[in-house]
């Protein structure tokens, strides 16, 4: 990383693309060079992942394409899925990659063939459940965590599965009456899709709904605001965090569950939309991120995340991915989604921000 | 010479293919011609098994989302079940497409556009599935109604699920490329068969051209004639030509013998003779003159038969035989009258009767054959002599016959042979001119028959008799 510099580093809030989108845009736009060369070729990635997390990883690559000028857009999940949607109908300019955590709503942009195909020896060595047709490929691994405040609750009432958060919750519900925070899955489309697998996992999810009703759990937006929140004990648990966020910055006062139940596995897909402009540094950003190089940046950034840790003492067979494939197209689904919706709603009172 | 019409026909056979790659050459284009219709009946096949075997799995999906419908409140509302798309994902590379539409064509929920409309409508009892497109990619479609008689709703559903046909694609390829393996490996068995077949009953005629292009060029020995009958047929055949030219050679090689031992003596005879006429006085040359000439015109007449002799061995070989009256050939040998000139004193007779004696054989031959019979009996018989035809018990009978005793005994045994050193040695021979009456009888399936009679002394020549009205 030596003799690279950032010549426009810095946090360029934009607050509407005029011509694609005036009501929701990307949120951060920030652009990477590299200083000793001119760059003839210019990448554009959108993406959910904080540009904080990406940031070592992006210098990375510029560092090893000096030619490329890199320019990272953070959006918010469903925003990029609508964003992807008009550029796939041939509105608005294309970004080169796109990255989301919103993992259903990936495929079905790839099942609305707005995706380009790609293959390389990298690609190949991908399990099948983390690629799809050779045009949407699992790049993470991270886990959905459940976070608690170490001073708030008690060692002795530390959930360690989803059992122990519902016996814990129908056991006390007044000490946690509106401390227990999730993701809001209206907003959040990591959040539906982490909540709609919850359902399809286990019987356990009607009770949780169930009991999250009974504490007034509170649904809310954005990972680093419940974490904060959890920090500063606004929130005494927050169910379903994704835990590479949790890990990237020390928190001392957080403590990390991987249920032991089951605890499920995210991978961030990643496609090259079909009328990117530069598919070939695509390609290249692609290989880059499954190379060695970029499993090592990813899993410095807790973005690939190893199960057989120690300290989580799980067993692998508690580990579920979510797999990219079209079963989670139903996750699409209109009237499925009303449907989730409305018994959501009917538990949570929803936190406005 | 020899050599280098060796060498061009050597050159000729090279550029000729021989038997067995042309047959080969036959087998493997025809095993080609059958692997094409098969790779294309398998990749018929093939493409219907996946398309069978598909539209099941898209019938699943649509019949478990059109289960999933139920009424809510007087609307149709689909729980998508996961394992709907589950078996859809058994088509693994392939984007899906599903539409829950209601009676109106109103997209329930599921995807709407590329749908055809047409098969939406009318009285759909049965799924109907039809080829599409989606987004420009070739896709398959099938269609399923649910029916509900509700309360509150009343009506048709209409689930329409389909999927992109890759995995239709690579799973036809697949048997395809299955079935064409296993062809192939039984079209190279076949082959490896067909060759060894062919080449093993090819073997005789193998053998037959080593044979004959091993064979010294003189030597005319049968060949054996072992093998498949159209191989024994060509030997036989080729064993017969080569019979024939052996014989012509032997008839040559005789000939020549036989010349150089007969012209020997006489020859020396006349050489003697008329040294001794040159060495002798005037008064007995006249005698040694006369009878100079007298050993000359035995020579002629030796040379006469020797030629003829060898003229009838050569038409015998060579003439094909035809149907002759043996009547014409009596009058035409009398007609000639070549006996007064041999001998003016002798009286001879024609005996012919009134019907045709048709015979097969060759007229030159034949004529040959009789003039030595009758000038034997005129030089060596006692007049008159008969020339006569006659037939008996199937045999056509050409006789001549003189009021003698014939031949000495110790003579009548070696008739008949090729030459007879004593009837040579007198300058005048009678053996040569029966040697060639019994090679003209064995020419012609006949056979020479000598009698003594009360009446004299016959020599018959007997051919089989043709039937009567043969062409004559």
């Amino acid at each position: 990383m030596t003799g690279i510099a950032l010549v426009r580093w810095g946090l360029v809030l934009l607050l509407a693309n005029a011509v694609v989108s005036p009501a929701i845009a990307q949120e951060i736009v920030t652009k990477f060079t590299t200083p000793s060369s001119v760059a003839d070729t210019r990448l554009v990635i959108r993406s959910t992942t904080d540009t904080v997390i990406f940031t070592p990883l992006l210098k990375a690559f510029v560092a090893r394409y000096p030619n490329v000028e890199l320019q990272y857009e953070q959006w918010g999940s469903n925003d990029l899925y609508n964003d992807s949607r008009r550029v796939c109908d041939g509105q608005g300019a294309s970004a080169d990659v796109v990255i989301s955590s919103g993992v259903h709503q990936m495929v079905d942009l790839v099942n609305r063939a707005c995706a380009n195909a790609y293959r390389s020896a990298l690609t190949a060595q991908l399990p099948a459940q983390r690629m799809w047709r050779d045009e949407l490929w699992g790049i993470t691994r991270e886990a959905a965590v459940i976070i608690y405040n170490k001073s708030l609750v008690f060692a002795d009432d530390v959930p360690l599965t989803r059992f122990a958060l519902l016996d814990l919750m129908r056991r006390s519900p007044d000490d946690y009456r509106g401390k227990i925070a999730t993701y809001d899955i209206e907003a959040s489309g990591l959040g539906f899709l982490f909540a709609f697998m919850d359902s399809q996992q286990a019987t356990t999810f009607g009770g949780l709904l169930e009991a999250f009703a009974r504490v007034d759990a509170v649904a809310t937006c954005c990972s680093a605001e419940i974490i904060a929140s959890v920090e500063s004990g606004r929130y005494k648990i927050a169910y379903n965090v994704l835990g590479s966020y949790v890990s990237t910055v020390p928190h001392a006062n957080i403590g990390v569950i991987h249920p032991q139940d089951y605890t499920m596995f995210l991978s961030r897909a990643l496609m090259i939309p079909k009328a990117a402009p530069q598919k070939e540094t695509a390609a290249a950003f692609l290989d880059f991120l499954l190379s060695a190089e970029g499993r090592a940046l990813l899993a410095g950034a807790e973005l690939i995340q190893q199960s057989d840790n120690d300290e989580t003492a799980r067993s692998n067979s508690t580990d579920r991915y979510i797999p990219i494939d079209p079963t989670l197209l139903v996750a699409m689904d209109h009237h499925r989604r009303n449907r989730f919706f409305a018994e959501w709603r009917d538990s949570f009172s929803i936190q406005t921000r | 010479m020899d050599k280098l019409l060796g060498n061009g026909m050597a050159g000729d056979l090279a550029g000729k293919r021989s038997l067995l790659t042309r047959v080969m050459g036959g087998v493997l284009s025809l095993l080609a011609m059958g692997g094409i219709v098969i790779t294309i009946a398998a990749f018929a096949y093939g493409r219907n098994a996946a398309r069978q075997s598909f539209d099941r799995i898209l019938l699943g999906a649509a019949n478990d989302i059109s289960e999933s419908i139920t009424i809510l409140e007087g609307a149709p509302i689909a729980d998508i079940p996961v394992s709907a798309f589950g078996l859809l994902g058994l088509a693994q590379d392939d984007r899906i497409y599903y539409s829950v539409q209601g009676a109106d064509g109103t997209v329930l929920t599921g995807y709407d556009g590329t749908i055809e409309k047409g098969a939406l409508r009318g009285n759909l009892t049965e799924p109907t599935f039809y080829d599409g497109k989606m987004q420009k990619e070739p896709a398959r479609f099938v269609t399923v109604a649910r029916l509900f008689s509700e309360r509150n709703f009343s009506g048709a559903v209409y689930v329409t699920v389909g999927h992109t046909i890759r995995a239709r694609n690579a799973m036809a390829l697949e048997l395809t490329k299955g079935a064409v393996v296993v062809t192939g490996i039984g079209g190279l068995a076949l082959l490896l068969g067909a060759f060894w077949v062919i080449r093993s009953s090819m073997k005789p005629l193998e053998t037959l051209t080593r044979d004959l292009s091993e064979r010294d060029p003189y030597d005319l020995t049968p060949m054996s004639a072992e093998g498949p009958a159209e191989v024994a047929v060509m030997v036989h055949a080729l064993n017969r030509f080569m019979h024939r030219l052996d014989r012509q050679v032997e008839a040559m090689k005789h000939l020549i013998s036989d010349t150089a031992h007969q012209l020997r003596t006489p020859v020396a005879a006349i050489r003697a003779q008329a040294e001794l006429a040159i060495e002798d006085d005037a008064a007995r040359r006249l005698q040694r003159l006369e009878r100079l000439a007298k050993r000359t015109r035995s020579l002629g007449t030796l040379l006469d038969q020797m030629l003829s002799r060898a003229l009838v061995m050569h038409r015998t070989d060579n003439a094909p035989p035809v149907l002759i009256d043996l009547r014409d050939i009596a009058l035409h040998i009398f007609e000639q009258n070549d006996h007064e000139l041999l001998s003016p004193e002798t009286e001879v007779n024609l005996s012919i009767g009134d019907l045709a004696v048709p015979v097969l054989a060759d007229e030159i031959s034949l004529v040959e054959a009789v003039k030595n019979m009758l000038a034997n009996a005129i030089r060596h018989g006692v007049s008159p002599v008969v020339l006569g035809v006659s037939q008996d018990q199937g045999h056509g009978m050409i006789w001549v016959q003189d009021q003698g005793n014939g031949p000495p005994p110790e003579v009548m045994n070696t008739i008949g042979q090729r030459f007879e050193r004593s009837a040579a040695s007198k300058g005048d021979s009678a053996g040569l001119g029966l040697s060639i009456v019994y090679a003209v009888a064995n020419a012609f399936a006949g056979k020479v028959l000598m009698q003594q009679a009360d009446t004299g002394f016959r020599v018959t020549l007997m051919l089989p008799l043709q039937q009567k009205g043969t062409g004559l």
